[in-house]
């Protein structure tokens, strides 16, 4: 599992909802030889228009080309970069973990308190464990548990939010 | 008011100003043709029926370049949208404004590998600034003043809308919208920064050695009267990027011509001893520059481009300028004449050390053993040709010949495939401007490779009454290719002979144009002042040795300041 390195690139995109926007935002990134790691699309609080949350790695310079093309694209509304140290990231995780005895069971409903997660399904060889919060927590979550066995894995991508200042310098509100 | 979606895209068009189509029609642009022939019948349109898709797109770029206005060029579904494609990425690379209509299948038919489907949209993102599908008649007003607002806004780029053929037959309430909301297009501003500007002229002013490389955005945002008042009043000598031709009168005291690959000596040599450079719409591509980290190292660098992607993407920037090229130089002359400017009609000592530098090449082009010189071509067809004469290349040889040897005096009267380096372009373009300026005299200045992935279009150009003047400069190969194999490759040729086929001149006669074949420099010049009378297009072969080479050359990956001259 790969951690949110603070190297790793937060882009945001606040976007037109309509058909074919996504291919144009991924394809401009793909041209540019960026692998991206996650990307999550979803409503705004303006009707109309979608975010999309990206995680990539890749170098400085080619990430800044990558944020200015964007900003081009006619259904890109507005792009940003966030800082990973100063931003609130968010992702959910459904782990589906081998759970053959009541010993092994009892192990992980432990780790899932811990981690506070919650167990959303479960069999006599099973349990699915719903578990959300920053990236790393959900990674290091996945490391304790894969030693019983994780059958199936979905993870959304993080969402991100940079953090509001404690000062009353100006608001990060993005306005369209 | 009620009206299909064809004839609410025509009187849309109409209301563009749009005078001139470039097409070829097919099944699913039967209901739009229709709707042209109304607009034909009227007088409102003119229809230029073209023999390949490719041609119709480098039309509309060709009518483009030399008007300034937008260019519209319409195919059908499947193969003819494909066809378009080299033509739209041609005109994506250099920044010009088309428009293309393309037909699609029937909406209830997308997406079921329909007869003559294909995904346009997808293929062509890339490719231009923006691409539409609209799904209903109504959406049709909007979509085409909007098309026609980002081909043309902040850098122009080609637009594509894909029209279903239902779309175009439904009748529907239309209303035509006087303009129109694109909440995610925000053209940069027009007016520089003024602190930037600040900065720039404090650089200039501070400078020893100051050159400025004007590119296509000078001719684009039409700041070539500008440019010139800056380049007076500082007395700074001017290069150009091959796009910049005629950002300035090429026979200026102060102008040293193309930089770049294949630039003239005397700019190379100018460029890699400045201690600033005015960078002026242009973008630093790999062909203009040479290596980016020896540009970077001695002189200071402005960049004034309308895109602010450009700046910092290929070379680091001292002063970013992100601005339209006309209201940065007037803005960057403002902000001097405050300051105290170099009196007039003082020489620097750069100015001198420039003035030399262009008397220490100036034989140089033309050198080499007897024959034909294709340099000499150019310049016999320079003296031949009105000033405001319009030529349009190849690509390949023929093109660099052009480009270091022909002296262009106004904006829009070079007209050459830059970024992208379609072979084949300058033929199409050329029937293009002619249709944009027909009391010009409009020459394509091509090689035989090049003007053989084009020529059926002869018939467009004969047809339709569009005469222009074709110089196939033939060296009888694909004579780039062949010059860096023998150059790079030790002599090793490989498929570029391209067997003294076919007979142009019979060619020419074959689709109804005149053909003339030429053997010394004196036919030459008879031959062309015979094309400038002729109403009909003139195909004039000039066979050369295929020896004949392109120089000066800077090779792949070295620096302006290695130059050869063979």
């Amino acid at each position: 599992m790969k951690a949110i390195a603070p190297s790793k690139h937060v882009v945001l995109a606040l976007v037109e909802d309509k058909p074919g926007v996504l291919h144009r935002v991924t394809s401009l990134i793909r041209r540019r030889g960026f692998n991206i790691d996650t990307i999550t699309v979803g409503a705004t609080e303006v009707k109309g228009i979608s975010r999309i949350t990206m995680t990539m790695m890749g170098d400085e310079k080619i990430l800044e080309q990558v944020v200015k093309q964007l900003a081009k694209l006619i259904d890109v509304v507005k792009v940003s970069r966030l800082k990973p140290e100063a931003a609130v990231m968010r992702e959910l995780a459904m782990v589906k973990i081998h759970t053959p005895n009541t010993s092994v069971r009892a192990d992980v409903m432990q780790f899932v308190e811990i981690f506070r997660g919650h167990v959303v399904d479960a069999s006599p060889e099973s349990l699915t464990i719903e578990l959300s919060g920053d990236p790393e927590k959900i990674d290091a979550f996945l490391d304790i548990v894969k030693r019983y066995g994780i059958k199936e894995l979905a993870r959304t991508g993080a969402i991100a939010m940079q953090r509001e200042k404690t000062s009353s310098s100006g608001s990060s509100k993005i306005s369209v | 008011m009620k009206m299909s979606g064809a004839k609410a895209l025509v009187e849309a068009l109409k209301r563009e100003g749009v005078k001139v189509i470039f097409g070829i029609p097919g099944g699913a642009t039967l209901p739009l043709h229709d709707a042209f022939r109304d607009a034909l019948d009227e007088g409102e349109l003119t229809y230029i029926l073209g023999r390949h898709e490719q041609c119709v797109a480098h039309m509309a770029d060709g009518y483009a370049r030399a008007s300034g206005k937008v260019g519209t060029c319409t195919a059908t579904s499947g193969p003819g949208a494909t066809n378009l494609v080299t033509g739209i990425a041609n005109a994506y690379m250099d920044s010009s404004p088309i428009v293309a209509i393309t037909g699609q299948v029937p909406k209830l038919m997308i997406g079921r590998d329909a007869f003559q489907e294909a995904d346009i949209i997808g293929i062509t993102t890339p490719i231009t600034k923006y691409t539409f599908q609209p799904s209903s008649p109504s959406e049709i007003p909007s979509v085409i003043k909007a098309a026609f607002h980002i081909a043309s806004m902040g850098r122009p780029g080609p637009v594509l809308i894909d029209l279903p053929r239902d779309v175009q037959t439904e009748e529907e309430e239309i209303d035509f919208p006087e303009k129109v909301e694109l909440r995610g297009f925000k053209p940069p501003p027009r007016n520089p920064h003024p602190l930037q500007v600040k900065k720039a002229a404090e650089l200039l002013m501070k400078a020893e050695q100051p050159i400025i490389i004007a590119g296509g955005g000078v001719i684009s945002s039409g700041a070539t009267k500008e440019l010139l008042e800056l380049v007076e009043a500082l007395m700074i000598p001017v290069v150009t990027t091959l796009m910049g031709k005629g950002a300035i009168p090429e026979n200026h005291p102060l102008c040293l011509g193309m930089i770049g690959m294949h630039g003239r000596g005397e700019a190379n040599a100018a460029i890699t001893k400045a201690d600033v450079i005015l960078a002026v719409g242009m973008r630093f591509s790999d062909r203009s520059v040479g290596r980016f980290d020896v540009f970077e190292q001695k002189a200071k660098i402005i960049h004034i481009d309308i895109d602010p992607a450009e700046i910092g993407k290929n070379v680091k920037v001292d002063v970013p300028i992100v601005a339209d090229s006309k209201s940065a130089l007037t803005a960057i002359k403002e902000a001097l004449s405050s300051m105290a400017t170099r009196k007039a009609g003082e020489e620097s000592h750069w100015v001198k050390r420039i003035k030399e530098l262009k008397e220490q090449f100036k034989d140089r082009y033309e050198a080499g053993e007897a024959g034909i010189k294709p340099a000499r071509l150019v310049k016999i067809l320079r003296k031949l040709l009105p000033r405001d004469s319009i030529l349009t290349t190849g690509v390949g040889q023929n093109q660099m010949w052009a480009a270091i040897n022909f002296e262009v005096y106004e904006p829009r009267t070079f007209i050459t495939s830059g970024g992208l380096g379609t072979m084949g372009f300058g033929f199409p373009a050329a029937l293009g401007a002619k249709v944009a300026k027909p009391d010009k005299v409009v020459v394509d200045f091509d090689g035989d490779g090049s003007f053989l992935m084009t020529e059926q279009d002869l018939a467009t150009s004969v047809s339709q009454n569009i005469p222009v003047i074709v110089v196939v400069v033939n060296n009888s190969s694909l004579g780039m290719v062949r010059q860096w194999q023998d150059l790079m490759f030790g002599r090793r040729f490989m498929a570029i002979d391209l067997k003294r086929l076919p007979d142009f001149v019979k060619l020419a006669e074959a689709f109804g144009a005149h053909g003339v074949r030429v053997g010394s420099y004196e036919e030459f010049e008879g031959a062309v002042k015979e094309a400038m009378k002729m109403e009909v297009t003139t195909v004039i072969d000039v066979p050369v040795s295929p020896d004949e080479k392109v120089f000066p050359m800077v090779f792949p990956g070295r620096g302006l300041n290695e130059v050869t001259w063979g």
